[in-house]
């Protein structure tokens, strides 16, 4: 598989290593009790279609990405900075 | 002898000039360079090459290229042996050694025979029906003589003794199969300044081109082939990869390929042996050309029978025939037109035709041989060679033709696989009676050629053309298109045929001995999808993966059901496209170089001085250094322990992580990595810290040392030290990117040694430059950047993992060497040692710290004695969950354990039990995490988890081992060995 890393262009896919569903991203406020980082941990949506998930470029920037693909295709339909995407408030 | 004689094949492409020696179960024999094993074998006659896998029945070469079932050959011999090499893909060369598989006793005479006579009871879904009962029999008898009686050749069981490489190519067209269409692409394309890759499995570039014998601009096509060759190879955008199988395709355009660089040599030499590519192409073309198939009749496995269009490769490109003798004549069976053009190549060579049978009423011969039209072939006989064979004529009646050899000619099907491979499926073209690729294919791979249905030469030619274009095109890049050669027109007429009906069994796999009563009997028993007949039968499921037998099968099984071939459907094609050997997938990466080997700065050092080495990750790491007379490592263990005790030791801690983090916001960051509070900490001062997971276990421990303001190093465990700096880089990018804080792994910049014991400060203060280590100055978890031996920079950390007074001292890595060297110099007055891994174990077992074997993804800070360090006050990965029920409510707490018995061991691993209880996992109370031999307490002591372990002190548990028959009395203690009131290190 080949990752379009936003800065670095296309990139083989045996150079990240994959973490899972972008909503990792979203961890829940302390405040918002056991409950929601049970559910933050442990619950994970398993979609047969279009999946945002987390890559890791180690052998590469160190950048983690949020990459958007279809997990019934393989097709790769987009990269971020998982950093850019936090910031602007969207996982 | 079946060589045609020189003024019948002057074209043929062997090397007459240069004959090679070889032999085939120990009979010498001789080819010409340019020869396969299969085609030399035939040059002398040999038609009988190996045997069946199920029935043991005498078989002969099959066809001409990779999808040949039956000539299964083992090459070579020792540990170069290789089992299951296609004789139809193996060039000869000098010495070339080769043996028949599969039989018990000789080859002409197997013993193993005697399984066609029980055929009746091996038929489709015998192993499911047979072996049931009863279970026990299953492993031990059943299976062990299935798998002596049935099979393929033997691994030498020795290791590999050749090399392997990989390689990576980025062309922006790859080419696979350089037959008309594949040359005619890479033409187009190499000519538009397109990089481009040609891919061929054969030997030789060219495909059926050099099969044909047929003309182009009327010359030859072998010197169109040559004169293609010549250009592209000039060409500096193009790579031409002969003896290159591209096997699979995976995604977006990354494509599996293995060179065989070396196995038409004797052996390898000083190059590898084969080269495993991964070649991301923008685009391929994938002309694969076509594989004929036969036509199913009574008794079609015998050898002499072969493909048609094969007989005619052997005829034209190697000059031989696979008669037994030259006199024998040949017969064709077919039911197209392609059938009559082996006859006509035959004719044109003179060999001797006993006419084409030719299922089609209004079939007419296109030369001088007699045609029978609407005729079948019903029956053969000759066990070891064909001698005769029965036609039903058109009116019906049965006659035997005597000949040697029978080609049959049951139409082409394209090579389809690979468009396959992304669970593509391919379409049924009624018409041209075959499977072409599907729309749905893997995306940039663009069919061309015979492997799409355009089999004549002129129209692969074209086809191939337009596919580089439109590749091209694609790439936005445009092609003139370069003037084809003129080709003649070839007639492809063909009527339906897809096996003869009768009684006796008709072989439609050979490899696996699959035939077309076999497919009824699986549709009798209900396996109406393709899938489960293909499993009930085994067909298509050999090494050959069913590339002559498959959709003749779907064909059987269409009649059958009467659904027909298109909702029939295909079985799913997977890579590999030939089978692929194990070794080249490992790519070289093997031994050794299985994967890196990281060396400490010491490593060299530590060899020098006696050093045994462990691995530890990747890391090397000096686990004792023997000195003369030492002859068990315990003694070498022992007297280092008791040397950092009792004088100064010296250990390479490089290994464990150290990530170094900066930035306004770096305190802010480490809060919220440690449980622990990290911000109070001050410049020059190092604090232990303790990382948790999100879940709330224990995730790793280490120190935090700040060596100023929003400039801190961190370290990790030596296992952990990647999977940490990633996660906190995850913490970082992910959770909190409003933070100002930077992140880099300094692990390999900094040569780390643990400078350990009593006179640890004595020995320091004779290095550092011009710096107070007293006590005061310098307390017990200080830190500071400093120099050492006049004026290298260094770093020095006052932290202990002994329990002694101790330090680590830091200096840029490629200073490693010399500084152990110094130290031991300047120390040999004060008893230095160096000291490895193990006593570095027993001096932390000793001191009750925590290492990897307590830090287990198990465990939790409390369980660990240090629950107080999670801060309730702030936030911290694993915070919110550490305090969930239960997690919180584990009452495991960390022990020391010493054996009642003074000269008792206590295994690691052990689970406790109270006194007298009936052990099992209802009582297990804990287990020992960590034990070893201490040679300051004089017995063997022990860490684990007990439950309520805090409270049980003084009393004796039980140590069970069951799988060694253990159970042995230990006395509960706290968890520190030695001066449990750390005096020792703060003064």
């Amino acid at each position: 598989m080949l990752i379009p890393h936003p800065l670095l262009g296309l990139r083989d896919a045996q150079e990240f290593t994959y973490l899972g569903d972008a909503a990792l991203l979203n961890r829940p406020d302390p405040a918002a009790g056991e409950a929601a980082f049970a559910d933050y941990v442990y619950l994970r949506d398993n979609p047969a279609s279009v999946h945002r998930e987390l890559w890791f470029h180690e052998q590469g920037d160190r950048s983690w990405l949020v990459v958007t693909r279809n997990t019934l295709t393989h097709e790769i339909l987009g990269a971020e900075l998982a950093r850019d995407v936090k910031l602007g408030g969207t996982a | 002898m079946s060589r045609l004689d020189l003024s019948q094949s002057r074209d043929a492409l062997i090397d007459r000039n240069r004959p090679l020696s070889f032999t085939f179960d120990g009979r010498p024999y001789q080819g010409f360079a340019g020869d396969t094993l299969a085609s030399a074998l035939m040059a002398n006659g040999v038609q009988l090459v190996g045997r069946s896998f199920k029935y043991h029945r005498p078989r002969g070469i099959f066809s001409a290229g990779s999808e040949e079932p039956n000539a299964l050959v083992t090459l070579r011999s020792g540990a170069r042996a290789e089992p299951n090499t296609r004789a139809t893909m193996v060039e000869l060369f000098d010495g070339l050694e080769a043996g028949s598989q599969n039989h018990v006793g000789g080859l002409k005479h197997d013993l193993m025979a005697v399984n066609d006579l029980a055929a009746p009871f091996l038929s489709a879904g015998f192993y499911y029906k047979t072996f049931m009962w009863p279970r026990a029999f299953w492993e031990k008898l059943y299976e062990p003589a299935i798998r002596r009686a049935a099979g393929l050749g033997k691994l030498s069981m020795q290791a590999d003794p050749d090399s392997y490489d990989r390689g990576y190519l980025h062309p922006d067209l790859l080419v696979i199969g350089a037959g008309a269409a594949g040359l005619m692409a890479a033409l187009t394309a190499a000519r538009a300044g397109a990089e481009v890759v040609l891919a061929d499995e054969d030997a030789r570039m060219g495909g059926r081109l050099l099969a044909e014998g047929g003309l182009l601009d009327g010359a030859p096509a072998t010197q169109w082939v040559a004169q293609v060759l010549d250009e592209l190879a000039a060409l500096p955008n193009v790579r031409l990869m002969p003896r290159t199988t591209v096997f699979g395709v995976y995604d977006h355009g990354i494509y599996g390929a293995v060179e065989r660089v070396s196995d038409h040599l004797p052996t390898p030499g000083t190059r590898v042996r084969q080269t495993l590519w991964r070649i991301t192409a923008k685009r391929a073309i994938m002309a694969t050309g076509a594989t004929e198939r036969h036509i199913p009749f009574a008794d079609n496995d015998r050898p002499g029978v072969l493909l048609s269009g094969s007989l005619r490769a052997y005829a034209n490109r190697w000059g031989v025939t696979p008669q037994a003798r030259a006199t024998d004549p040949v017969l064709i069976f077919t039911n197209n037109d392609d059938g009559h053009r082996t006859a006509q190549s035959l004719l044109a060579r003179g060999v001797p035709l006993a006419g084409v049978v030719d299922s089609r009423s209004g079939a007419r011969s296109l030369g001088e041989y007699t045609t029978h039209a609407g005729a079948m072939v019903t029956g053969t006989k000759g066990r070891h060679g064909l001698r005769r064979v029965q036609i039903r004529t058109a009116d019906g009646r049965d006659s035997w033709i005597p000949c040697g050899v029978l080609g049959v000619a049951g139409g082409w099907n394209p090579n389809v696989q690979l468009a396959s491979h992304h669970r593509g499926r391919p379409v049924w073209d009624r018409e041209r009676l075959t499977f072409l690729p599907g729309p749905d294919g893997p995306a940039g791979l663009i069919p061309a050629g015979a492997a799409c249905g355009h089999g004549s030469t002129i129209a692969a030619l074209a086809d191939g053309r337009r596919a580089a274009q439109t590749a091209l095109a694609q790439l936005d890049r445009t092609a003139t298109a370069p003037a084809l050669p003129q080709a003649e027109e070839e007639p492809s007429a063909i009527a339906a045929l897809w096996h003869v009906p009768g009684k006796r069994r008709a072989w439609v796999d050979l490899q696996n001995d699959v035939t077309v009563k076999d497919i009824k009997l699986s549709h009798q028993e209900n396996m109406r999808s393709v899938e489960h007949m293909k499993r009930w039968t085994t067909l298509g499921m050999a090494t050959d993966q069913g590339k002559t037998s498959n959709v003749t099968a779907l064909a059987v099984m269409a009649e059958l059901t009467g659904n027909g071939i298109a909702r029939t459907g295909t079985t799913v094609f997977r890579p590999p496209y030939t089978p692929v050997a194990l070794s080249v997938l490992g790519g070289g990466d093997t031994g050794a170089n299985f994967r890196p080997r990281r060396l400490t700065p010491t490593h060299h050092w530590a060899e020098a001085n006696g050093a045994t080495f462990v691995e530890v990750g990747q890391w090397m790491r000096a686990q004792w250094y023997a000195q003369s007379g030492e002859t068990h490592w315990r003694q070498s263990v022992d007297r280092e322990a008791r040397a950092v005790r009792s004088a100064v030791g010296l250990c390479d801690v490089t290994t464990l992580g150290k990530i170094d983090v900066q930035g306004p916001d770096a305190a802010t960051f480490l809060d919220r990595i440690y449980a622990n509070t990290i911000s109070t900490l001050k410049p020059g001062r190092v604090r232990y810290g303790l990382m948790l997971r999100e879940d709330g276990f224990v995730y790793d421990d280490g120190t935090c040392a700040c060596l100023g303001d929003g400039h801190y190093v961190v370290t990790t465990t030596t296992g952990n030290a990647g999977l940490v700096f990633q996660r906190m880089e995850f913490a970082r990018q992910c959770l909190w990117p409003e933070l100002d804080v930077t992140l880099i792994s300094t692990t390999d910049a900094w040569a780390q040694i643990a400078v350990a014991g009593p006179k640890s400060r004595a020995l320091l203060e004779r290095v550092v430059d011009g710096v107070d280590l007293s006590n005061d100055a310098f307390p017990f978890m200080a830190c500071a950047a400093l120099t050492v031996c006049g004026g290298l920079p260094a770093r020095l950390f006052r932290i202990s993992f002994s329990g002694e007074l101790a330090y680590e001292l830091a200096v840029p890595a490629r200073y490693g060497h010399a500084l152990m060297e110094r130290l031991m110099e300047r120390g040999a007055d004060l008893g230095v040692t160096p000291y490895g891994t193990e006593a570095l174990a027993v001096l932390r077992i000793e001191k009750g710290h925590a290492a990897g074997a307590e830090l287990n993804g198990q465990t939790t800070a409390a369980m660990l004695g240090l629950g107080r360090m999670v801060s309730a006050k702030k936030d911290a990965i694993g915070a919110v969950m550490s305090r969930r029920e239960g997690l919180a409510g584990d009452s495991r707490r960390l022990v020391g354990l010493q054996p009642v018995d003074p000269a008792g061991k206590l295994p690691a691993g052990a689970h406790l039990f109270a006194e007298g209880v009936a052990q099992g996992l209802a009582t297990d109370e804990g287990w020992i995490t960590s034990a070893c031999y201490s040679p300051h307490v004089e017995s063997y002591i022990a860490l684990g988890f007990l439950d309520r372990g805090d409270q049980r002190l003084g009393e004796v548990i039980r140590c069970a081992n069951p799988l060694e028959g253990q159970d042995i009395p230990a006395r509960v203690v706290p968890a520190h060995f030695v001066d449990p009131e750390g005096g020792r290190l703060r003064d």
